[in-house]
């Protein structure tokens, strides 16, 4: 093709550059299954060196799209080039062979095992074809650390590291098998907002290296923050590519569900002067001595939703624990509406109509290992409905389950389906419905939205601020503080076990409380 | 949904003893033996009604050893610890019921409740130092066994509750009474026991227990998530108590079959090592009421079998090798079946939460 005048000529010349500097490209990919279009002509361009955003509600084929990218699937139809060549990809071996590496959302490291260890693990380099060349091995993961700026010790033991040293270790892992992209499917949702900081830290010097990454996630803050280029998708097909400066939160919500976002908004009936929660000097020391409650004071009206803010470990798990009876407290007492826990058991709690939304759902709320209906029954198997006596009344369990999935929009083929195969939006969203439907009189919400999509969420809001004006009380522990604010009548801040504040929503700016959480205005 | 449901959990012990049977055929070629005729030699002696029925007696106690191991595994407890229950059990039922005369309703019943009383009892005290303690079930059982087998001997001493026959090397507790003896049908040249009726009972027992009561459900909830359980209320550690002490109660029933319908006092010929043989059953049924049923009349068919394989100069060890291989297999059979199952469960979920995601345009 020859170009006709010097203006397209340069247009030409520059668009050919722009191939150039595509890593990856991704062109008109489609991904049936049966009856299911899970990708329809999706366009994706990656640049070289960037950081590339792929955001999209649970099912929007992120997930197809990201195994198409890895070689676990293959398309239909559609193409993708890796640095402007043509490429099929059967097996995730023929992606890392193309440098494309993915760093899974859960870790798959060996607990027992030094960071050395399970970096090679896989493709150790051998000497005389069977020893471990351990020495040229670690000078090749100290090289990689160094160079990208990732921060390990090869000789640390695994489970010795937090949450954030073992993502370095999965990102050390796909580099050391000679990744130039890495895929990192939702990194952030198991990070507390510190090693979240670090994490980009690294990402950008990964960047700055001349490595590319693609980032999944619904975290739009996030997305802002750290991406160079964004495409939303919807529905199976990339709807949009943006760069941040184009576009902000609400838009790119607004994109990712094609509707104008819910908010989280407040009903503004006064609570009422009933408590159905009232803790009282409470104390909580572990069994080697160190008090991780001290004296909390804490009290929830009915039809009250009490925001409880403060940066994870000062002691929310245990007041929770607590709350619900898992605990016992050293001194003081927590008192649920005429309900001395004191002396009562979980399930005495539970019975007198308390809702708990934990917030590890997958280890506390439900049986990753059963059905849909049996997690119905889960919480509840004391008193009718659920029960018929001492037979489990599996008529009942079987018809609400599909009122839940219905109400709460769970997306489930059916209600027989296993918890563990639902996305952990989904998951959430069958917890929420469950808890709510014995009309429970207290709700304690534990992060319920947290790696939720923005649909679930605003599903989960609504309820939950549908509980508080039918008369419930609502403890929300949460770290989002957007949710804090919208939803809470009035906003209890923990700091090292103990409440350093009560503040209203209305008259407390976020930096105040973000102040108040760091313990600094005590 | 039905019959597919049924189709996978035939399909993986299908597939393990179709593993295992080329497997030893493997072997027997290496000896330079047929197997096809060996395997028709195995199933023509095994099906011949006499041995169906010697058979059927054997896998009733199989078949409790079996269930008692399934309670426990429900519980993600390995009740290792069958073989002392049982047999402490057997023994103290063979001295109580050797020591009274009652009416024979009284007396049946008093030999079973002894039998599982000290099944019970004797798997407590697991039970206790799992909860209590925090030691591990298997290690304390195993222990618990070589317990009760010395303590089995000291009291089989004929200065003790024991006796030594004339001529015979064998110490036995004293006959039970007539009373205390359950009636056999003489079929095919051999004696069916009745005592049969009761695994009956104790296999609908259990699948009604688990799958139908609250207590089964709680039972189930705390095997699948200790943290689950205990944030839906349940009492974690008592459910873990009394799941050891039920796992205890039934296999304090396997023995009683032979007691109470052929040798009607106990003696140095009861057999040893139920505990593996209950927990590999449990394992090949998938802890199934029928499906355990299978595999411990399968399990007593090949040992019945094995007599007729010396004879036909084939060394019996291949049985054991059978047994060993099934049970590999079906472990590796069963981990494969339930990743495709997932896999097909997660993409039915994919595809309703895309058509559904179009469907709310």
């Amino acid at each position: 093709m020859r170009p006709q005048s010097l203006e397209s000529q340069k247009v030409y010349l520059k668009r050919k550059a722009e191939c150039l500097s595509w890593v990856i490209e991704v062109k008109d990919v489609v991904k049936k299954y049966p009856g299911v279009v899970a990708n329809n002509n999706v366009n994706l361009q990656v640049e070289k060196g960037k950081i590339h955003a792929i955001i999209g509600e649970n099912g929007a084929g992120k997930s197809t799209l990201m195994k198409i990218l890895y070689g676990m699937v293959k398309p239909d139809s559609g193409e993708i080039s890796v640095d402007g060549a043509p490429v099929v990809m059967k097996t995730p071996n023929d992606a890392i062979e193309r440098g494309i590496g993915m760093v899974h959302q859960h870790f798959m490291l060996a607990d027992n095992a030094s960071v050395l260890e399970n970096v090679i693990l896989g493709s150790e380099p051998t000497k005389y074809g069977a020893l471990i060349e351990y020495g040229q091995a670690r000078q090749k993961l100290t090289e990689i650390a160094q160079h990208y700026g990732l921060e390990l010790d090869p000789d640390q033991q695994v489970s010795e590291l937090g949450v954030g040293g073992r993502q370095r270790v999965e990102i050390a892992k796909v580099l050391f098998r000679g990744a130039k992209v890495l895929i990192l499917d939702e990194p952030t949702a198991v990070l507390v907002p510190q090693e979240v900081d670090e994490l980009f830290t690294n990402l950008k010097d990964l960047t700055r290296n001349g490595l590319t990454i693609i980032f999944i996630s619904h975290k739009l803050d996030e997305v802002l923050e750290i991406a160079d280029n964004i495409t939303v998708m919807r529905q199976g097909t990339s709807v949009a590519n943006l760069k941040p400066a184009q576009t902000d939160k609400k838009n790119l919500a607004e994109l990712m569900v094609g509707r104008a976002l819910p908010k989280p908004r407040h009903a503004g009936t006064p609570p009422q002067e009933k408590f159905v929660l009232n803790v009282k000097d409470a104390s909580y020391a572990r069994r080697d001595g160190r008090e991780l409650l001290h004296e909390i004071n804490l009290s929830i009206h009915a039809g009250e939703i009490v925001g409880l803010a403060g940066v994870e470990g000062n002691g929310q798990e245990e007041l929770i624990e607590m709350i619900m009876g898992l605990i016992k407290p050293a001194s003081g007492k927590v008192e649920i509406v005429d309900l001395d826990t004191a002396t009562s058991q979980t399930r005495a709690i539970r019975d007198a109509g308390v809702g708990y939304i934990p917030q590890d759902r997958q280890r506390d709320g439900l049986l990753m290992g059963a059905p849909l209906w049996e997690n119905r029954i889960l919480g509840h198997q004391a008193t009718p409905p659920m029960i018929n006596g001492i037979w489990i009344n599996k008529t009942a369990a079987i018809t609400d389950s599909e009122r839940v999935v219905r109400e709460f929009d769970v997306r489930t083929p059916s209600i027989n389906v296993m918890a563990s195969a639902l996305s952990g939006g989904n998951q959430q969203k069958f917890i929420v419905g469950r808890e709510m439907s014995s009309n429970p009189k207290l709700i304690i919400a534990a992060q319920p939205t947290r790696g939720v999509d923005v649909g679930a969420q605003a599903i989960i809001w609504d309820k939950l601020m549908e509980a508080r004006t039918s008369g419930a009380g609502v403890l929300l522990v949460s770290a989002d503080l957007d949710e804090l604010f919208a939803l809470s009548d009035r906003i209890a801040v923990i700091f090292s076990g103990r409440i350093v504040a009560v503040l209203d929503p209305n008259a407390t700016s976020p930096e105040e409380l973000g102040l108040a959480m760091t313990g600094a205005n005590k | 949904m039905k019959n597919h449901k049924l189709f996978w959990a035939v399909i993986a012990p299908v597939a393990a003893i179709f593993s295992s049977l080329l497997f030893v055929s493997f072997i027997l070629l290496l000896k330079g033996v047929n197997p096809l005729s060996t395997f028709q030699i195995l199933v023509s002696y095994g099906f011949e009604p006499r041995n169906i029925i010697s058979e059927l007696n054997q896998t009733v106690a199989y078949y409790l050893a079996g269930v008692a191991a399934a309670i426990g595994f429900k519980m993600m407890l390995f009740n290792i610890g069958i073989d002392g229950q049982y047999r402490l059990a057997v023994f103290m039922a063979a001295v109580v019921g050797g020591s009274v005369k009652l009416t024979p309703i009284l007396h049946i019943g008093l030999i079973m409740i002894t039998a599982i009383v000290v099944g019970a009892l004797w798997s407590a005290i697991s039970g206790y130092l799992k909860v209590r303690r925090g030691v591990s079930e298997v290690i304390s059982n195993i222990m618990l066994n070589a317990i009760a087998g010395g303590l089995i001997s000291y009291l089989l001493s004929p200065q003790r509750w024991g006796s030594q026959a004339a001529g015979s090397q064998n110490l036995n507790t004293p006959n039970i009474a007539a009373s205390g003896q359950l009636p056999v049908l003489h079929i095919f040249s051999n004696t069916l026991y009745s005592f049969g009726i009761v695994a009956v009972i104790v296999g609908i027992g259990y699948w009604i227990l688990l799958n139908k009561s609250v207590f089964g459900f709680n039972l189930r909830a705390t095997g699948m998530s200790f943290r689950a359980a205990r944030a839906s209320g349940v009492n974690a550690p008592k459910m873990i108590f009394v799941t050891t002490v039920l796992s205890g109660a039934v296999a304090g029933l396997t023995g009683l079959g032979t007691l109470f319908c052929d040798t009607h006092n106990y003696s140095l010929a009861f057999p040893s090592g139920y505990a593996l043989t209950g927990l590999a059953l449990a394992l090949l049924g998938r802890n199934h009421p029928v499906g355990i049923a299978f595999a411990a009349f399968f399990w007593s068919f090949l040992e019945r079998s094995a007599g007729i394989l010396d004879l036909n100069g084939v060394p019996n060890e291949i049985i054991m090798m059978m047994q060993g291989t099934i049970v590999i297999c079906t472990v590796v059979a069963y981990e494969i079946v339930k990743m495709i199952n997932k896999r097909q469960q997660q993409e039915q979920v994919g595809r309703a939460e895309v058509v559904e995601a179009g469907e709310r345009k």
